[in-house]
């Protein structure tokens, strides 16, 4: 198969998949206490059905969807509701938000499921609500609600290629690999339930090259598989090659236009866990309730490959992985590249969490001093959106934000590959991120001021109009009043009354 | 357990403003080899005083400025400035020659305009450029190839003219000559062809004598880069091209009285310029097609002040008027953005 190659990128980064890659799949405990933020997925936060001292069951809807980009949330594992209060959720910032807290009584007691046998006799609509309602979301990492993406039948949209993400290019992240080396069948059967929804013609399941053993299990499991419709392809391993964009560029050649979707251009793109989400959900009926999260790093004692009830505060997974090491530096959620730092490890994973990494002094750089921009270019060079990063920071850092979006600030994918290459050591995703919040206050504020300024103008209008009608009305009076001759007029009203007292008086004598 | 936070990427930077740097250095060894070679140690005096004065200089006014001196000083980027200065100086300019120019480069060029990655004109071709509009007579002082000198030269013969402690200028004169290129020029205005001119010693077999070795050492050295990914193929690639398809028209058009293409990527200071001089990131464009234009435009400006302006050699006037435009350059060469037309 043809491939094609986006610009840039960073093709010799430190792959760091040796630490976990060999490592199974194994089942963590069931913590003491799950909890679940009622927004852990892209859209609004989900409403809680569930009030303190409730006892739910493991698989039960403790939060429902709140309005079509959003997605319901399930109990991971049996016990008691006890709080509905903020609690600290995985953010840069380090925010708290509303969040469920469930105590469970080690029962690990299960609703019952209803397993399908053939998925092909449902209809697409109740595959999609069937995906809806098991509150499966992108767990590539962007927690994209995946029925909407599947929701093909409402809109004019052909798909022709359905694109499986197996491309996990983040350094140490090994979670996706696993995955397709352990529990290849049931990917495959959630990519024909795919095929069978989005009607495409061909699904591409691409896996980068680093991994050979991972690309022979899925080709022979493909082999034991009748769809011809299914092909899985190496890809070089180049970061960031599993983001969506550069990878339907390798694959395909097609760009997606700028702020348009994927299925603009009749592909949809999913991760290869998030199929695995679905295969559980259509053909157990068991809805998203846990997830495969590789936990890694020199700070921690055994890194580990582990299927964690999602609530688990990561806690409990250093545990399992022997503790933290005195090396133990940063605590990261996702990748070394795209990740975030946290402030404490009672934070729980949530739904998009594929990785915790324990990194040390020398896995994670802690301070960097930034010297001038010398204008190399080398992170234009190595930009995968070939954007011109030093002219974004350039106007980001002078607050021109509107020259900044005119450079196309908002085709940034936040990959980090410029601030990488730059050897200045230019925060300049930092920058990047800054300019685009302050552009986004910006574009709102000034979306209400336009909706003020047009009420304001509307009234005004309406004043003026009233005033013009009020105008036209006693113009319109005086020009009938001046048609007569005013003298005349009221010398016939008084002898008209005259003569009326006079009868009046008449009549009374 | 509490962690600290911080934002990513987590993953330490691949490189340093110290490590290009360090690099370009590595990359002129062979040049300053070459030169030593053909011309004696001469160059290395003006290298002497040219990093040292730089260096002072830098640190003197990172302190009048208030900013680090340290991480500022060991990026090596004043230290680049001053040897690709005194690498353009003639070998016998006495002292104060490469002492101002340095001071000018970093004082005046770099500090004034911001300091490091703000200064819109290269330091050391501004350096170059005062020093020869100031100082003419001094800036033309090369000295002839060790091959061509009169025998008995010494080394304290060299230091004694650079310091202008000797009074025997008949010495000093038997020691310099005119560069192949101002040699050529003038030759070509007495109505010489260039088979008469370049018969002459100094001309060598390809493109002057000792000239020619250095170039190539040059072009060794930017091959270096290239190959470290320090610079990108455009500018020299731009710069050698616009040069050689210029003067490759003129010389097809008008033989004899006109010098072939290999005079001019050779004879003078082509080379340097193509890959030391011209690539310097903080002046140059940077979109990968404005880079290509601009070195063209730079290669194109140096043929034409070499044969029709007033000096002989034209890399630092052609480096500092393309210098200014860069803005223009690098606005009407944006690459087309993922997802756009």
């Amino acid at each position: 198969m043809k491939l094609w190659r986006f610009n840039g990128g960073l093709p010799s980064l430190a792959e760091h998949k040796n630490e976990s890659v060999n490592l199974p799949i194994e089942c963590s405990n069931v913590p003491s206490k799950l909890v679940y933020p009622l927004r852990q997925h892209i859209g609004n936060a989900a409403t809680p059905l569930v009030t303190v001292g409730d006892k739910v069951l493991r698989g039960q809807k403790i939060a429902d969807a709140q309005g079509l980009i959003s997605a319901p949330i399930h109990a991971g594992s049996s016990g008691v509701v006890t709080s509905l209060e903020d609690h600290l959720i995985p953010h840069p910032s380090g925010f708290s938000a509303p969040s469920i807290t469930i105590e469970t009584d080690g029962l690990d007691t299960e609703i019952t499921h209803t397993p399908c046998d053939d998925f092909r006799r449902l209809s697409v609509a109740k595959l999609v609500a069937l995906i809806r309602e098991a509150g499966i979301v992108g767990l590539g990492g962007a927690a994209f609600p995946t029925a909407i993406k599947l929701d093909n039948q409402s809109k004019a949209r052909h798909i022709e290629t359905l694109i499986l993400n197996g491309a996990e290019c983040e350094p140490y992240i090994s979670c996706d690999d696993r995955l397709l080396k352990e529990r290849a069948e049931r990917v495959l059967q959630g990519v024909e339930i795919l095929l069978h929804m989005l009607g495409a013609k061909q699904a591409i399941i691409a896996i980068e090259d680093n991994v050979p053993d991972t690309f022979k299990s899925i080709q022979s499991a493909l082999a034991n598989n009748a769809n011809r419709a299914i092909t899985a392809v190496q890809i070089p391993t180049i970061y960031p090659t599993g983001g969506e964009k550069q990878l339907i560029k390798t694959l395909t050649g097609k760009e997606v236009p700028s702020g348009n979707i994927p299925a603009d251009i009749g592909i949809v793109s999913i991760n290869v866990g998030t199929v695995h989400a679905i295969q559980q959900a259509v053909i157990d009926g068991k809805p998203l309730t846990s997830r495969i999260i590789t936990v890694t790093g020199e700070g921690v004692n055994t890194p580990h490959n582990l299927e964690v009830r999602i609530g688990t505060p990561i806690s409990t997974l250093i545990e399992v992985c022997s503790g933290y090491t005195h090396a133990a530096e940063r605590l990261i959620m996702g990748g070394p590249m795209m990740g975030f730092a946290l402030l404490n490890d009672e934070i729980p994973v949530v739904k998009a969490t594929n990785c915790i990494l324990v990194a040390s002094k020398h896995e994670a750089v802690t301070e960097k001093l930034a010297m001038p921009c010398i204008r190399c270019g080398l992170c234009a060079s190595a930009c995968p959106a070939n954007l011109l990063p030093q002219q974004l920071y350039w106007f980001s850092r002078s607050e021109q934000f509107e020259k900044a979006e005119n450079l196309n600030l908002f085709d940034c994918i936040e990959c980090g590959c410029c601030d990488v290459v730059c050897p200045s050591h230019i925060p300049l995703v930092q920058h990047f991120r800054y300019a685009k919040s302050a552009l986004k206050v910006q574009n709102h504020e000034k979306h209400l001021s336009d909706i003020a300024r047009e009420r304001f103008e509307a009234r005004e209008a309406r004043i003026a109009k009233d005033k013009a009608e009020r105008a036209e009305r006693s113009r319109k009076k005086k020009a009938a009043l001046k048609g007569k001759p005013a003298k005349e007029e009221i010398d016939a009203a008084i002898s008209r009354s005259k003569a009326k007292k006079q009868t009046n008086t008449e009549s009374k004598s | 357990m509490h962690f600290l936070t911080s934002n990513a990427p987590f993953i330490a930077p691949q490189n340093s403003i110290q490590k290009m740097m360090l690099w370009v250095l590595i990359a002129l060894a062979p040049g300053i080899i070459t030169m030593i070679w053909q011309f004696g140690y001469g160059v290395l005096f003006n290298i002497i005083i040219c990093v040292s004065t730089a260096v002072a200089a830098e640190a003197l006014m990172l302190y009048l400025r208030g900013r680090h001196i340290a991480p500022f000083l060991s990026d090596l980027s004043a230290v680049v400035t001053a040897l690709l200065l005194a690498l353009a100086l003639p070998t016998l300019a006495p002292w104060w020659i490469p002492f101002i120019g340095a001071f000018i480069a970093i004082v005046i060029a770099k500090h004034l305009y911001g300091g490091l990655g703000y200064n819109p004109f290269n330091p050391a071709m501004v350096a170059f450029a005062v020093l020869m509009v100031s100082f003419p007579k001094s800036m033309t002082v090369w000295m002839l190839p060790n091959d061509l000198l009169p025998s008995g030269t010494s080394f304290t013969d060299i230091f004694s003219i650079i310091i202008g402690s000797t009074s025997n200028n008949e010495l000093a004169d038997a020691m310099t000559a005119a560069t192949p290129l101002d040699d050529m020029k003038t030759r070509l205005s007495l109505n010489q062809t260039t088979d008469e001119i370049q018969s002459a010693s100094i001309f060598g077999s390809l493109a002057g004598q000792g000239w020619q070795w250095v170039s190539i050492a040059y072009l060794l050295g930017g091959v270096v880069l290239l190959f470290k990914k320090i610079i990108s193929w455009h500018i020299p690639a731009g710069l050698l091209s616009g040069l050689f398809v210029i003067s490759a028209l003129f010389y097809l058009f008008e033989p004899g009285v006109t010098p072939s293409p290999t005079f001019h990527l050779l004879g003078g200071g082509a080379m340097l310029g193509a890959f030391f001089i011209a690539t310097d990131p903080v002046t140059a464009a940077t979109t990968l097609k404005g880079r290509f234009i601009y070195g063209a435009l730079i290669g194109v400006l140096t043929y034409i002040i070499r044969t029709w302006g007033g000096y002989p050699e034209g890399i630092a006037f052609a480096v500092i008027l393309i210098n200014m435009a860069v803005p223009l350059i690098d606005h009407y060469t944006q690459p087309r953005v993922y997802g756009h037309k």
